[in-house]
């Protein structure tokens, strides 16, 4: 596979972004070839999370271009919707729909988008829960599970629209230590699969471990760009040998 | 006593006629309410407005000017016919979907912003995330207000009397020309409300214990 056959499953180029007079993003450039697992990593308020959600447009940007799979982002309406519908995104807060049991939030996109017959979606979705360990909790309601519960429901309701790329905004910051590993565990499983993700997070483990690349941000520009080996023993920015640091004294 | 069991069919009469304005302007208020609850959020700054306009307008307007206008002013327009009846649902509807439109909006408001989020990262349209993950999460958070705006509806309809429509408010005149004693008269058709009002308010409680368990 040569990169001209194949377009890359997400394109970022140039893109800037404003919250008024902030800068939060710089001229950001990213290419994420299909299958790949890319680590996002940086301090907080470098811009990754909203790096992040610009690929799906929950942020719209300023300028510049994303492309998802060779299609450029379209502006809010039906068109964006079906893309959204093929882009995961997994949240640090799990969003799941309060008012409804777990089952139903993996059931609801596929029923509602993809118009799937509701015997099939359960089925469908009977099979993620039991792939991220939470089947018999199905008929609970997203309040009545931990956080490394929830969030690994939140991850099945995204792998129910068998989406071409995952998102993960911070998937385990908001988890307490103990639940971490659980969530953490059904990404590696998912990167293992093939899945191509983008993963916003804090967890060195999870980046030296599971990811093929790591992008170091910092001020909203993009500092480093490599392997994990690499940026873990030799990193080449000032602004990434001190926050590895700060985080890998303690 | 006596008023009451000798004017039952009057008193029946009138009732029916309540409760029918009361469902029937419920009903439209409801889902005019929602209506202009959506427009309010909408994305779209033309529909905001309006939603806003109406609001605006039409909220707090003198029920009984809403009722002049319809029976009165209306029919000098040659828009379409109206009887007394519809005239009074009409008014009581646009009166009453005001206040529903503000209840629901405070309950949208409620809703945490990445309810919507999740909904519009997995695809759903914005009709579909208001319909089925906002709306309901909404409307569970805003039923003791939702309740007391029905009530009001409720004992508004008697309103309708002074533009002859012959519901429990018009109870009054219909037993003084009998020449009963008008003041036991109204003070039954008060205890009759008192009665309505009660399963509303049983009704509100059922909604409450019942959804404040599924969050």
């Amino acid at each position: 596979m040569t990169a001209a056959s194949t377009p890359p499953m997400i394109r970022v180029a140039g893109v800037d972004k404003f919250f008024g007079p902030l800068h939060v993003l710089k001229n950001v450039q990213l290419e994420v070839p299909k299958g790949q697992v890319v680590v996002v990593l940086g301090p907080s308020g470098s811009g990754k999370s909203t790096l992040c959600r610009t690929i799906n447009r929950l942020e719209p940007i300023d300028s510049g271009v994303i492309e998802v799979d060779g299609q450029p982002l379209p502006a809010e309406g039906k068109e964006l919707a079906r893309l959204r519908a093929d882009v995961g995104m997994v949240f640090q807060s799990f969003n799941l729909f309060a008012h409804k049991t777990i089952v139903e939030n993996v059931m609801l996109a596929p029923t509602k988008v993809r118009k799937t017959p509701a015997a099939e979606a359960r089925k469908t979705a009977m099979e993620l829960l039991e792939r991220v360990g939470i089947a018999n909790q199905a008929d609970k309601f997203p309040a009545q599970l931990s956080g490394g519960q929830q969030q690994r429901a939140a991850i099945a309701r995204a792998l129910a629209m068998k989406p071409k790329v995952m998102l993960f905004d911070e998937p385990t910051s908001a988890l307490d230590p103990e639940m971490v590993q659980e969530v953490l565990d059904v990404m590696t499983g998912l990167a293992k699969d093939g899945m191509t993700m983008l993963v916003v997070t804090h967890e060195m483990g999870f980046a030296r471990k599971a990811a093929d690349r790591v992008i170091f941000m910092s001020d909203g520009e993009v500092v480093e760009d490599s392997t994990p080996e690499e940026f873990f023993s030799a990193p080449k920015s000032n602004r990434a040998k001190d926050f590895l640091g700060k985080i890998l004294t303690h | 006593m006596g008023v009451l069991t000798r004017n039952l069919d009057l008193f029946v009469n009138h009732f029916a006629n309540t409760l029918k304005l009361f469902a029937v302007s419920g009903i439209a208020s409801l889902l005019l309410g929602i209506f202009l609850a959506m427009l309010r959020v909408s994305p779209v700054p033309v529909f905001r407005g309006v939603g806003t306009l109406y609001v605006t307008v039409v909220r707090n307007t003198p029920l009984t000017l809403v009722f002049v206008f319809f029976v009165f002013a209306y029919p000098y327009l040659e828009i379409i016919k109206f009887e007394f009846f519809t005239a009074a649902v009409v008014a009581l509807t646009l009166y009453t979907s005001a206040f529903v439109c503000e209840v629901v909006r405070s309950g949208i408001n409620t809703v945490p912003i990445g309810q919507a989020e999740a909904s519009r990262a997995l695809g759903l349209t914005f009709t579909q995330m208001l319909g089925s993950i906002v709306l309901p999460q909404a409307l569970r958070s805003v039923v003791p207000p939702m309740v007391s705006t029905f009530i009001a509806l409720l004992k508004n309809t008697t309103v309708a009397a002074g533009f002859s429509v012959r519901e429990a408010g018009a109870i009054r005149d219909a037993l003084s020309e009998l020449g009963e004693d008008t003041l036991t008269g109204m003070l039954w058709v008060a205890a009759i409300f008192v009665l309505l009002v009660m399963p509303l308010t049983y009704l509100q409680r059922v909604l409450e214990k019942r959804w404040s368990v599924a969050r």
